[in-house]
């Protein structure tokens, strides 16, 4: 428990400054809505003439109009998920490195606590911060809409399974973050190693608008929790969906089983 | 009985050399000192006693229980104070205690005051802002509030002024008075010498010798080193002196005996300058350790 807390601790300034840029990203984003709603066909039209793969690319083509609210919020979610992607890989990268870069591991291993249970408490502390995260992404959702929407009705079923896969989608991250990072001698910087992941997924889904195919989106989260293919169906992709849960169970039992059995490099 | 038995103990990194067939006890209430140059292994050893790394062969026993199966049980006997001293920099001196404390299922406040006391630990600051002696203080303070059975030190005076490390090394002793067992690894024979009953020699990854302190202390040697015009390498050739060495106008040699009869050996000649040194742990090696 002492590790656990003490770990809560170190993620609160993360935690608060990550759900505030991300609650300030969807309120500022919804706040153009009023203005895309009013000029509705005018908007649709003038995206018509975009090239398809720039849409596709953005998630503007899932045949949900841009000027309905889920249109709408289905492009910014995408922004909120990149935001999430990089938050989590963050912690993965993190949580196991941390300890022998800044060489503190000498400390927390010679005393009486076993392997497992470090990083039993260092996964839950994590998971905790980013289901704080994930809180202020349900109000920033609602409420935005709730604000901005100008009182168009939308289906709240549709927005509730989406917001659902956040924890999915940010355990993608945490997990895949950790295992890398048991699986290499050293993180020598935890925000290049997550930034190259979460922007190489996100491009992968990309390119899988742009060029079609189901093979560069499997391995991609933003695609098999695609904002848009959610809201419009109000139904997962389900195998897809079950991808992610397999390399979710994969990462977290091999991070698991190489950590116990790891050599602690010492400062020399 | 014994407190630390290690059995043939080996570790390699990939295929560097950690340590070879490591070989020695610990018995319970003495303090062992554990010596060798940098890089012999003596953090290999402390490092895997404490399954920081895991022996790639070879086993040990802590208080007759296995060091991995058991480890966390065993690790709550034991204060452990690492030669790089590191903690988390943005924590205050005093909330890193109450953490480290945290990990022991006693209260270990009134000895956690009582140690920052002798050791002139400000709880107040920072780890970010502590100089290194300072942080080595804070480390000598964590390894002992849990008033542990065994205290595994290495190379604990680095970064210490002689002031402080006189302090810590009573500290030790007291413990050690009241039956705190101590390995004591460093690469300073003086220290040693001063501290422990027994220790082992350490070179490459190998123990050279396992020896009691009486029998390192019978054979002091000495270097000598003399300066001065037409020195007579003559007088000098008696069986206490060892590696006699004439440079130019200089002559050097390692004297183990009666230190007058060297003194007025030299004496009787007319020299410039004279030092006389305690030989470095490596010139003990190559000369003693043949």
């Amino acid at each position: 428990m002492n590790i656990y807390l003490y770990e809560v601790k170190t993620y609160f300034k993360s935690i608060i400054i990550w759900s505030l840029s991300i609650l300030g990203i969807m309120l500022m984003f919804m706040s153009f809505y009023t203005s895309f709603a009013s000029d509705a066909a005018l908007m649709d039209k003038l995206l018509q003439n975009y090239p398809e793969e720039l849409l596709k690319a953005f998630g503007m083509d899932s045949g949900l109009s841009i000027s309905s609210i889920l249109g709408y919020f289905a492009m910014i979610f995408l922004f909120v998920q990149l935001c999430a992607a990089i938050q989590s890989a963050n912690y993965g990268f993190h949580l196991l490195s941390v300890e022998e870069r800044e060489l503190t591991a000498d400390f927390l291993m010679s005393k009486p606590v076993s392997r497992r249970k470090i990083i039993i408490s260092k996964f839950l502390a994590a998971f905790t911060s980013l289901t704080i995260t994930n809180i202020f992404i349900w109000l920033g959702s609602f409420g935005s809409i709730f604000i901005f929407g100008g009182g168009n009705t939308y289906s709240i079923k549709n927005l509730i399974l989406l917001l659902l896969t956040t924890t999915l989608f940010q355990l993608f991250f945490l997990s895949v973050g950790m295992i890398i990072s048991v699986s290499i001698k050293k993180v020598r910087s935890v925000l290049s190693f997550s930034m190259a992941l979460s922007f190489s997924m996100y491009i992968f889904n990309a390119l899988q608008s742009i060029l079609g195919g189901e093979i560069l989106g499997i391995l991609s989260p933003f695609y098999h929790f695609e904002p848009a293919y959610i809201l419009k169906n109000g139904q997962y992709n389900m195998p897809m969906v079950a991808i992610s849960i397999i390399v979710i169970i994969v990462s977290l039992a091999s991070s698991y089983i190489l950590y116990l059995k790891r050599n602690i490099l010492s400062a020399r | 009985m014994n407190i630390i038995e290690i059995n043939k103990l080996t570790k390699y990194y990939g295929k560097a050399r950690g340590i070879i067939d490591v070989s020695f006890n610990v018995k319970k209430g003495e303090i062992f000192g554990f010596i060798g140059p940098n890089g012999a292994g003596k953090s290999t050893t402390i490092r895997t006693l404490l399954s920081l790394i895991y022996p790639t062969s070879g086993s040990a026993k802590i208080f007759g229980k296995h060091i991995i199966k058991d480890g966390p049980e065993i690790r709550k006997e034991i204060g452990y104070l690492p030669s790089e001293i590191f903690y988390y920099d943005k924590m205050k001196v005093k909330d890193l205690l109450k953490y480290s404390a945290s990990f022991y299922k006693k209260d270990c406040t009134k000895r956690m005051y009582e140690l920052a006391d002798i050791m002139e630990l400000d709880l107040t600051r920072r780890i970010e802002d502590l100089s290194y002696g300072n942080k080595k203080k804070v480390g000598i303070v964590q390894g002992l509030l849990h008033e542990p059975k065994l205290l595994m030190l290495d190379e604990p005076t680095s970064g210490l002024d002689p002031f402080m490390q006189k302090k810590f090394f009573d500290l030790v002793v007291e413990e050690n008075k009241k039956g705190t067992t101590v390995l004591f690894s460093s690469h300073i024979l003086a220290e040693v010498q001063q501290l422990c009953n027994r220790v082992a020699i350490i070179k490459e990854g190998s123990i050279v010798k396992i020896e009691d302190i009486k029998k390192l202390q019978e054979d002091h040697y000495k270097k000598i080193i003399i300066k001065g015009k037409d020195l007579d390498v003559k007088k000098f050739n008696i069986p206490e002196v060892k590696e006699l060495v004439k440079n130019n106008n200089e002559l050097s040699f390692f004297y183990n005996g009666d230190i007058n009869k060297i003194i007025q050996t030299i004496g009787s000649g007319i020299i410039k300058d004279i030092l006389i040194l305690d030989p470095s742990l490596e010139e003990i090696f190559i000369h003693y350790y043949k």
